[in-house]
């Protein structure tokens, strides 16, 4: 075996799991995760861990599966994150932990988060929970929104004792993990309601079907419960605001996915409609618009990733990228759509882009995409679908007197310990950094939890 | 589950039912709505808000069979209930913010068709309870599909009924009877709250823009989630995109641009009449006729 390259990964031959929506990674078994762990180096100084958001343990439970105890590694993970099985599928490793990895300098980092999910999946099928608080401390804390960041400071609060309350606006906990990312990605059933149930066992309650700003403010909030954490998620879909964007046809991602990941359109027995369309474009790079690619494609769609930039400023994870184009997804790179084409019913029939190149660095450090004079064309598709990322959603910033927002409508929080303008009010994830990814809000959401503990011992 | 205290079917495919929801009915004023959804395999739905009783901790919705869940929801009797019910939904109407004493000054018109008679009740019945004069034009398209005629008739300060087919009162459209009350009898308005079938609410707009009346209408896009996450009922208002869901379901109808948002209300039908289909004649549009795109 070579040192310098990762244990290989088992996945679904591309040509079927095109056509379904089962997981497409299949993961490590046990002889694959043990001979994996042999090459991590077991530094001193980790850098693995500081590129962590939520700072696991990593070498420390590497150690542990090395020698088999796959519980005590489970543990460790357990110690810095509520959801591993989650984040050692949807985590962009290469930008974080693996990208810091010593091995990685002339070879392969370590395949940390395919580790991760092995040690979280091996404890879910041992039935192997997290221990909970041993005694209660009395105090109520109320989390606005089920996903990554509410649910993880939802845990740690409960760790530390506290009655927690989580809030939910739509019928099914969990945010993002639920209606945005799919079901061949992070399965639901097997992954993320065990993941829910494990933090529903540290005693956390969740009540569906409440929307904060609407059903119930957070001042009232304030008077039933010591602290509030909003966790309230990204927000509104954005639009390029070009001619024919509101045509019969054009979706946002978050639409597109929402009617098939949360409303599961995809399966016969639920109501839900869905124009899965024959020929989609998907506007945008980020791993969204791969989740809404990729979901186009398993419904029966040829479908076109269309992208302004080229493919190395392509936002989304490297294996999301290598994924969608092993099933067969086309990309038109440095490519801007100017106009969406319309027939007389009022549905999508094509879409007019330019072709484009990259021009100075512009205020993101990335070079500026330019449009190349006289370069129209015209693709021929029935459905697009937006993916440009989203703006805040004003619900709860509009209702809610002295919190602060900033000039991107933002929640503004300190990146400490996630505290807002308004007392007792803490805030973490999309809802203040804007479109971010899971494991950053989960960063918030532990973060707020320790700002929480300390603002309720001073109190 | 959101238990169903009261149900019934008033007209044909018509259903009133009034369902227990505190917190819905605490926090609820005119102009807002709610979504509902059946149980694990049903749609979400956005529906009208009737009424509601914050003694009670109820809501009371009306709804007409249009697909597969409304079918679904109108089998559902007392003792049944919603596994999820989520509101209130939306701003409140512009008037609700406004101070009493200002309100009074002014003369309001409502102009409800078919089911739009059941948002519009509330919205009357507030301004009534507010010491607030409230005209109200009812029309159907014939008297045996009139809905609340008892329960408007206490709150508006003159009902007019009007029928397509002249079977009851007054005969012809809601835009007639603006015109006859404005022109022969001498009525004059401040505003107009129009709410009804998107076809009836742009005429009713093309009218009252001719006797310069502002006018208000509430708008039904297609909707997934209703807190403005999926954009699905963005409409285009004054030049410029609004989610309904966050930004309405009121609009200065004067602004809207009426005839893309019926292009985009047609966006599911045949998907959710297929679904209907099913519902009502079992798996029959599975077999591939290749014409009514149930094959899939």
């Amino acid at each position: 075996m070579d040192v310098n390259v990762k244990v290989p990964v088992r996945e679904q031959d591309p040509k079927e799991r095109a056509k379904n929506f089962e997981e497409v990674c299949y993961g490590y078994n046990k002889e694959e995760a043990m001979q994996e762990s042999e090459r991590c180096l077991n530094c001193k100084n980790a850098r693995c861990i500081k590129g962590c958001p939520v700072s696991i343990n990593i070498p420390a439970f590497i150690q542990e599966v090395k020698a088999g105890n796959f519980e005590e590694a489970s543990r460790i993970i357990s110690e810095s994150s509520s959801l591993p099985a989650v984040c050692g599928r949807v985590c962009p490793q290469e930008s974080q932990c693996e990208g810091q990895c010593i091995r990685g300098i002339k070879g392969e980092p370590v395949s940390i988060g395919k580790l991760e999910r092995f040690v979280a999946d091996w404890a879910r099928e041992n039935n192997i929970k997290p221990e909970g608080a041993k005694e209660k401390n009395g105090k109520k804390v109320a989390v606005i929104g089920s996903g990554p960041a509410g649910l993880t400071c939802a845990g740690d609060l409960a760790k530390l004792g506290y009655e927690v309350t989580i809030f939910e606006a739509l019928h099914k906990a969990g945010g993002v993990l639920v209606y945005g990312i799919p079901e061949f990605r992070l399965p639901k059933e097997k992954v993320v309601s065990k993941e829910i149930e494990n933090v529903i066992s540290l005693g956390v309650k969740i009540e569906t079907n409440v929307i904060v700003g609407r059903t119930i403010k957070v001042d009232e909030l304030l008077d039933e419960f010591d602290a509030v954490f909003i966790g309230s998620g990204a927000g509104l879909p954005k639009f390029m605001g070009i001619e024919g964007e509101n045509a019969n046809g054009v979706y946002s991602a978050n639409e597109y996915l929402t009617r098939s990941n949360l409303m599961r359109a995809f399966d016969e027995s639920y109501d839900t409609p869905i124009n899965p369309g024959k020929k989609v474009a998907v506007v945008g790079g980020g791993n969204v618009a791969m989740d809404a690619a990729r979901t186009a494609l398993r419904l029966g769609a040829e479908v076109t990733i269309v992208y302004r930039r080229s493919e190395e400023e392509l936002p989304a994870r490297a294996e999301e990228v290598h994924h969608a184009k092993e099933e067969g997804i086309k990309f038109n790179l440095l490519t801007n759509p100017v106009k969406i084409l319309v027939d007389e019913k009022g549905w999508v029939k094509g879409m007019t882009c330019v072709k484009m190149e990259l021009g100075e660095p512009d205020e993101s450090g990335r070079r500026k995409p330019v449009k190349v004079e006289g370069s129209e064309f015209d693709l021929e598709v029935d459905t697009v679908i937006m993916s440009l990322g989203t703006s805040p959603n004003p619900l709860i910033s509009s209702t809610t007197e002295g919190l602060d927002i900033n000039k991107w409508k933002c929640i503004v929080a300190d990146e400490e310990f996630g505290q807002t303008s308004k007392e007792g009010v803490y805030a973490g994830g999309d809802a203040v950094t804007g479109a971010a990814t899971v494991i950053l809000a989960m960063g918030a959401g532990k973060a707020a939890a320790k700002g929480i503990d300390e603002y309720c011992k001073k109190k | 589950m959101f238990k169903i205290l009261r149900s019934s079917m008033p007209v044909e495919s018509i259903c009133i039912m009034e369902v227990q929801a505190e917190r819905i009915a605490k926090s609820c004023l005119p102009g807002q709505f709610i979504i509902a959804k059946i149980d694990e395999e049903g749609e979400r739905i956005p529906l009208t808000i009737c009424d509601y009783d914050e003694k009670k901790g109820t809501i009371t919705i009306v709804f007409q069979i249009m697909g597969a869940s409304t079918y679904r929801m109108s089998k559902l009797g007392v003792g049944d209930g919603f596994q999820d019910f989520v509101g209130p939904l939306g701003q409140p109407s512009e008037f609700t913010k406004e101070p009493v004493e200002e309100l009074k000054k002014k003369k309001f018109l409502f102009v409800a068709g078919g089911v739009g008679t059941a948002p519009v009740y509330p919205q009357v019945k507030w301004l009534k309870e507010h010491g607030v004069d409230a005209d109200v034009i009812v029309g159907a398209k014939t008297k045996d599909i009139l809905i609340l005629e008892d329960e408007m008739k206490k709150v508006a300060t003159n009902l007019y009924i009007t029928t397509d087919d002249g079977s009851y009162c007054r005969k012809g459209m809601v835009t007639e009877v603006i015109k006859d009350l404005i022109e022969n009898e001498g009525k004059k308005y401040d505003v107009c709250v129009a709410i009804g079938p998107m076809i009836m609410m742009k005429f009713v707009c093309l009218m009252t823009k001719e006797f310069s009346l502002p006018t208000i209408v509430s708008l039904n896009p297609i909707m997934v989630d209703g807190t403005g996450m999926c954009g699905a009922c963005r409409v285009t208002v004054g030049g410029k995109v609004k989610f309904a869901c966050v930004d309405g379901p009121e609009f200065n109808g004067h602004e809207v641009n009426f005839d893309e948002a019926m292009k985009r209300q047609q966006l599911y039908k045949t998907e959710e009449g297929q679904a209907y289909l099913r519902e009502k004649e079992g798996n029959t549009h599975h077999g591939g006729c290749g014409n009514c795109g149930g094959e899939k």
